[in-house]
């Protein structure tokens, strides 16, 4: 009985994990085939890119201002009044490697993963993807591809983007609102900064980008049950996909080089 | 890759074969149920085969079967001779040309128009130009009752307008087999003749070979050339509508009468 509690659960983390690779592998395998979804794909790289412009701009606005202000905290009172500028760096590569990647993949996560459940689940539930394959459509050609591959090219443009809103917030923070050196910030930024340091964080908002999506479409396809089961595929979507991020993210920094100049 | 070819070239060959559809030894299991347990049933080119049976008895399963949107645990399915549950998905895709299928809730894609969604199967099955398309759309919807429709959304649409949008795109580019779901629920009794109308239509103007699952009985009367009864996830009785009115079979004659008593269970 005991051991039966113990397993459920690590069975159902297995299973899941093998869909979700299931599901990856039929992407990629798709994505090859023709027809080519061209229109699809066009309109989900504005409502997974262009329309999520807003909530980035917002979100890495105050991440970049409250990580620029705990950074003055910080330098403030351990090493010291008047070294403050010297946090400029401390904020790019905080912002650049890890801030700003894993917050918008968040509210990727929430804004977009969820609509495609949603989206995708209502068409299960109404029989329109049954209604695909009489047509002769595959749906994960036609659905899961476009949004995949439109996520993986979507989440790193909204990173550079969202890296610069939140450069800019710390640096508003630090030097306009706190005036500290603003020559000292500058030139410490550019000089510890390195181009490795936004590179990988990109790389790392394309892996959540495909994890969203994937989790997205896996759980809209999976849904079953009515409205109720929309509203579950929903939840888990956003669920699944934000711990993934989480985890990999630390897993993914873990494993890649801190600096490519061996600083 | 091993094409469908053969099965695509028998269909210009013409009816020397005379089962279209046949059905051998179906069986599937859902969710742990046993819901079809060995049906067999032969279609012939361009009858209309009605299924009737209680709901839940698995006659959309046996669409899904028919279609690959399900594949059966067991048994044969054989289009034309050829059998098509081995196929690959790709070739199973692309032998769907020869299908359309008309869904209970008609399964319009919401995010389209009714022409795209009309034009939808045209443009994956058939190689034309966007003229041709919009030609043959507009063709399609006159052939269903429907004009200036074509820029509206499926959420702009009367349920019975929805059903009759559902059948133009099935019918859309020409296909042999027709599938059924419940072509008459959800609609009122003038529009589901409508409907048997054109289901009639089709099978004379273009000799398609129908599947039609229903649980109405004025329909199944209407439209059948042969009716098959199924229960207990089996075909209990196949006849012409006559002989399935005069069935000696009390589960036949409890359910064309929808009496609540007798040997199927009401609840």
């Amino acid at each position: 009985m005991n051991r039966q509690r113990v397993s459920r659960p690590i069975e159902v983390f297995v299973l899941n994990l093998g869909e979700v690779g299931l599901m990856f592998g039929r992407t990629l395998r798709a994505l090859f085939g023709r027809p080519w979804e061209k229109r699809n794909f066009l309109y989900q790289l504005e409502e997974v890119g262009v329309k999520s412009l807003p909530v980035v701009s917002l979100t890495a606005a105050f991440g970049g201002l409250v990580f620029g202000l705990q950074t003055y905290i910080g330098f403030h009172r351990y090493i010291g009044p008047g070294t403050e500028a010297y946090g400029g760096p401390a904020i790019g590569l905080g912002l650049c490697k890890e801030i700003i990647p894993i917050l918008v993949g968040l509210m990727v996560a929430g804004r977009v993963g969820s609509s495609m459940a949603a989206e995708i689940g209502t068409m299960k539930i109404t029989e329109q993807i049954d209604a695909l394959i009489s047509l002769g459509a595959d749906p994960i050609r036609f659905l899961v591809v476009p949004r995949t591959l439109a996520a993986f090219i979507t989440l790193p443009c909204l990173t550079l983007y969202g890296d610069i809103i939140g450069m800019f917030c710390g640096y508003f923070y630090n030097v306009v609102l706190m005036g500290v050196n603003r020559s000292i910030y500058v030139t410490q930024t550019l000089t510890f900064l390195e181009l490795w340091d936004i590179v990988s964080g990109l790389i790392k908002a394309a892996v959540f980008g495909l994890v969203i999506a994937i989790v997205g479409c896996w759980q809209g396809l999976k849904a079953e049950g009515g409205a109720e089961g929309v509203g579950r595929a929903t939840t888990k979507t956003v669920v699944f996909s934000s711990i993934a991020i989480l985890i990999i993210n630390f897993f993914m920094s873990k494993a890649m080089p801190a600096s490519l100049t061996g600083r | 890759m091993k094409e469908p070819a053969d099965f695509l070239a028998k269909e210009k060959r013409g009816p020397q074969n005379q089962i279209m559809i046949n059905l051998i030894d179906l069986h599937k299991s859902l969710g742990g149920k046993k819901v079809l347990a060995g049906v067999n049933l032969e279609v012939r080119r361009g009858e209309t085969m009605v299924v009737i049976g209680q709901s839940g008895a698995g006659k959309s399963v046996l669409l899904k079967l028919i279609i690959g949107i399900m594949k059966p645990d067991q048994g044969q399915i054989l289009i034309d001779g050829s059998e098509i549950t081995g196929l690959s998905e790709e070739e199973r895709l692309r032998l769907n040309r020869k299908f359309g299928m008309v869904f209970q809730g008609a399964a319009l894609f919401d995010s389209m128009t009714v022409a795209e969604n009309v034009a939808f199967g045209l443009e994956r099955h058939r190689r034309l130009g966007a003229r041709q398309v919009r030609e043959m759309v507009s063709e399609a919807l006159n052939l269903v009752g429907l004009r200036g429709v074509e820029q509206l959304m499926p959420h702009e649409l009367s349920g019975g307008m929805k059903k009759r949008v559902g059948l133009a795109r099935a019918i859309a580019y020409r296909p042999e087999i027709m599938l059924y779901d419940e072509p008459s629920t959800g609609i009122d009794p003038i529009r589901a003749d409508a409907i048997n109308e054109m289901i009639n239509k089709f099978k004379k103007e273009m000799g398609v070979t129908s599947i039609v699952i229903t649980h109405d009985m004025a329909s199944a009367f209407r439209v059948a050339d042969r009716i098959a009864m199924l229960y207990g996830g089996r075909i209990l009785e196949v006849g012409t509508p006559e002989e399935i009115r005069h069935s000696q079979n009390p589960v036949v004659q409890q359910f064309i009468r929808g009496e609540a008593r007798g040997p199927i269970e009401s609840w």
